[in-house]
C-alpha cells in the first residue's frame, strides 16, 4: 500500500465536501459536508500514524479528538438550526439575510 | 513501483473497492436531491472510512467512528432533518443554481493537494504489520501524555451539552411560565 494513494482519497473527500459547502442552501446538509471534511481530515491523520508509528499512537489520539470535537460541533449546530427554524420558519440559508450588508 | 507490482497485491484491490464505495458515497451526500438520502450515504462514506481505518491497523478508531458517527451523529442529523422539514420528498431548492464556480475551487484544491502528497509521497509505503494497534496502547497515551487535553476536550463536551439544551429548548412565555408555578 502507498501512503499516497491514502492521501488522495483523503484529499478527494476533503474536495466533495468543499463542493457541497459551498453549493448546498439547506442548513443541515451544510453541517453534513463539514463532517465529509473532519471525516477525510481523520483518513489522513490515521494513514500517516501507520506510516510514521509513534509508540504512542499520537495519530489515532488525534482522530479521537477530531471525532470528539465533530460531534459537540453536530450538537450545537443542530440547536442552532432548530432554533433558526422556529424563528424564521425556514432552514435555508438563502433567507438568513438578516445581518446582510 | 509499477502500476502492475500495485495492482498485483490483494490488498490494493480491498483499497480500491473502499474507495469507490467512499468516493460515490461522499458525491452522493453533496449531490442528492432528497435530504434524508444524503443524510444516509453519509452512513456509507463512514463505514467506508471506518473499513479504510481497519486496513491500516487502526481498530479502536474504526469502531469509535462506527459507534460516534453512525449511531449517534447521524440519528442526531436524521432528528434534526425531520424537525425542519416535514416533507421529505424530492426538493428542488436543496442547492444553490451557481454550480460551476464550486465545482471549479473543489476540484483545483482536489488537483493541488493530490499533485503535493504525490510529489512529497510518491512511492513512501505503508509497512503494514496487519497487528492492529492495540486498545491499550491508547488508553495509556490518552490517560498519560494526553490527560490535559483530554479533559479540555471532555470540557468541551460538557459545554456543548449544556449549551445544546439551553439553545434547544423552548422559552416559556409569562403567562405559561405562571400557570407551571401554580402547579
Amino acid at each position: 500500500m502507498l501512503l499516497s494513494q491514502f492521501l488522495v482519497l483523503g484529499a478527494a473527500l476533503f474536495a466533495f465536501g468543499i463542493y457541497g459547502l459551498l453549493v448546498r442552501r439547506n442548513i443541515v446538509l451544510i453541517l453534513l459536508s463539514v463532517e465529509l471534511m473532519l471525516n477525510a481530515v481523520n483518513i489522513n491523520l490515521i494513514a500517516f500514524e501507520s506510516v510514521l508509528v509513534s509508540p504512542e499512537a499520537i495519530g489515532h489520539i488525534f482522530a479521537i479528538f477530531v471525532i470528539t470535537v465533530a460531534a459537540a460541533e453536530v450538537g450545537i449546530g443542530l440547536a442552532i438550526v432548530l432554533m433558526i427554524f422556529r424563528n424564521r420558519k425556514s432552514a435555508n440559508v438563502d433567507d438568513l439575510n438578516l445581518m446582510r450588508w | 513501483m509499477t502500476l502492475l507490482d500495485w495492482i498485483s497485491a490483494p490488498v490494493n484491490w480491498v483499497f480500491a473497492i473502499l474507495g469507490v464505495v467512499v468516493l460515490f458515497s461522499g458525491f452522493r451526500v453533496v449531490a442528492s436531491r432528497n435530504i434524508v438520502h444524503a443524510a444516509l450515504y453519509l452512513v456509507g462514506a463512514l463505514a467506508g472510512t471506518a473499513a479504510l481505518f481497519l486496513m491500516l491497523s487502526a481498530e479502536f478508531v474504526a469502531w469509535v467512528l462506527v459507534l460516534v458517527y453512525i449511531g449517534a451523529v447521524i440519528v442526531l442529523f436524521l432528528f434534526g432533518i425531520m424537525i425542519t422539514r416535514a416533507p421529505t420528498g424530492l426538493d428542488e431548492g436543496l442547492s444553490s443554481d451557481q454550480k460551476a464556480l464550486p465545482a471549479l475551487l473543489a476540484s483545483g484544491f482536489f488537483v493541488m493537494m493530490s499533485w503535493a502528497s504525490i510529489d512529497a509521497f510518491g512511492t513512501q509505503l505503508i509497512g503494514s504489520s496487519g497487528e492492529a494497534v492495540p486498545t491499550e496502547v491508547i488508553g495509556d497515551s490518552l490517560f498519560g501524555r494526553f490527560v490535559i487535553p483530554f479533559e479540555v476536550v471532555s470540557f468541551v463536551l460538557l459545554a456543548a451539552l449544556i449549551g445544546g439544551i439551553t439553545l434547544a429548548r423552548r422559552d416559556l412565555s409569562p403567562a405559561e411560565e405562571e400557570e407551571r408555578s401554580a402547579v
